[in-house]
């Protein structure tokens, strides 16, 4: 038995839990009141962005908590674009990768019902960004925002950030990075503008969301604005599930050159066998610049589904961008970007406690399991 | 939005030799019924299958390039009704 879906939810660290437990004693308070415990909240949140903003890397200042990664995505994305086009200047453009993650996606389709161009960039059959084809569109007229995800979040392939950053300095325009699949398992690119990153991907607890815009970015609060987070974010913090989220994100990347070793070695070995193993199986993503944990495969004349279900029942929990396995019965659209099988996937996203055992044992059951799914479609082998 | 433009299909559109109904089948039933009756023609002939499943958009062309067969290109069918591809056996 085991959990292979970290990339959905890393499972929640000893130091989260740790954490949590004594959050919810003293950090529940209101964090803008001014008794006792207003200002301790208030000192434990600094405490926690200090944290947050240090391992990420920025400035204290330029960093608000949300109550998700999707929240901190629309609003730096909806903000970023409505400060910088107006009405004397008409509607703006805007540029994004095919493979965001949806929250990048919905958030640029609403602004294209408000008036906004939106180019979609394509990708190489390996995930990766297409650079020239992306960099031509920055440079269109009256481009106002780029949005390029750190890695991706089904394939774990690694975007080219540093070279689409160049680009965005050179022509003025700024470069949002959903890093939300990335945060503490590699290096964050070095150049970007804004960012945004999830709790939940690093053994945080749900429910808390990172937002960081640079101090030399337009940016405006879509939202009505509050007293919170800088004007940035409504609503009250959940101050305990940040302190968690901050805590685990320490553990995560002071262990995080180890996992790395550990985590390459396992998923070198899902590939190699899977290469030998399952026939007509098609192992995505670039292999030599891909997340450590992530391991995407589609099989052949395999209902995606049934793949999943039969999976959990040996014990299998992976997840699966497969039409039939989404809650939208529609197929992945980063695998659909890719122009690779859709059917018969399967996500697997090795958590940091997973062991050697486990993946050998998965991988003596996974065989067996395909060739029997295949039989009961009646599907010959002769073909191809 | 702006998308890569889809492979539509070319003026003269070749006949096909084997027309696969597939319409109502859900992925990846259009692939297997494909994949076990190209045989059927022969090398260098054209197939017809006929889908609605969306994931059949993305399927057809990425198996055409998986197992080296010609994929010809696709036409949308009237009234949202899914898509006509085209193959071709090259082996």
């Amino acid at each position: 038995m085991a959990y292979f879906d970290a990339a959905s939810a890393e499972p929640m660290s000893p130091a989260a839990r740790e954490a949590l437990l004594a959050a919810l004693d003293d950090g529940w308070a209101d964090p803008v009141r001014l008794h006792r415990e207003g200002r301790r909240a208030s000192l434990q949140l600094d405490q926690a962005r200090e944290q947050v903003a240090g391992l990420l890397r920025c400035r204290a200042d330029e960093l608000a908590f949300t109550s998700s990664g999707t929240q901190a995505v629309h609003l730096a994305v909806i903000g970023a674009i409505s400060a910088r086009q107006s009405a004397s200047r008409g509607p703006g453009h805007v540029v994004v990768s095919a493979v965001e993650h949806s929250s990048v996606l919905n958030a640029a389709a609403q602004a294209e019902l408000a008036g906004t161009e939106v180019t979609i960039a394509g990708v190489g059959a390996d995930g990766r960004a297409d650079v020239a084809g992306f960099c031509d569109a920055i440079g269109r007229e009256r481009t106002v925002l780029a949005c390029l995800q750190s890695a991706n979040h089904e394939v774990g392939t690694i975007q080219p950030v540093e070279e689409i950053a160049a680009e965005c300095k050179g022509a003025g325009v700024p470069l949002f990075v959903d890093a939300a699949a990335s945060v503490g398992r590699a290096a964050l690119p070095a150049e970007w503008s804004m960012l945004a990153a999830s709790g939940h991907k690093w053994g945080g607890p749900p429910g808390v969301g990172v937002m960081v815009i640079r101090k030399s970015v337009r940016w405006r609060p879509p939202m009505p604005a509050g007293n919170r987070e800088g004007r940035r974010v409504p609503g009250f913090p959940n101050l305990p599930a940040i302190m968690s989220a901050a805590a685990a994100l320490e553990a995560f990347e002071a262990d995080r050159d180890e996992a790395d070793i550990a985590l390459r070695l396992l998923t070198g070995q899902i590939r190699d066998r899977l290469k030998t193993e399952v026939p007509d199986c098609v192992v995505h993503g670039d292999h030599a610049h891909t997340l450590p944990h992530i391991v995407s495969f589609s099989c052949l004349y395999i209902d995606g589904e049934a793949l999943v279900m039969e999976l959990d029942k040996a014990g299998y929990s992976v997840s699966s961008g497969s039409a039939c396995a989404t809650d939208t019965q529609q197929p992945s659209h980063v695998l659909a970007a890719m122009g690779a099988i859709t059917h018969g996937n399967v996500r697997v996203s090795l958590p940091r406690n997973t062991t050697e055992e486990s993946v050998t044992n998965f991988l003596a059951v996974l065989p067996g399991i395909t060739s029997s799914l295949r039989g009961s479609t009646g599907r010959a082998e002769q073909a191809g | 939005m702006i998308s890569p433009p889809p492979a539509d299909l070319p003026g003269a559109a070749p006949r096909p030799a084997l027309s696969i109904n597939a319409l109502g089948r859900k992925c990846p039933l259009p692939i297997i019924m494909l994949a076990e009756r190209i045989g059927e023609v022969t090398i260098g002939q054209v197939v017809q299958v006929l889908a609605d499943d969306p994931a059949a958009k993305t399927d057809v062309p990425a198996w055409c390039g998986l197992k080296s067969h010609d994929f010809v290109g696709s036409a949308e069918l009237p009234d949202d009704g899914g898509w006509a591809f085209l193959i071709r056996r090259s082996y």
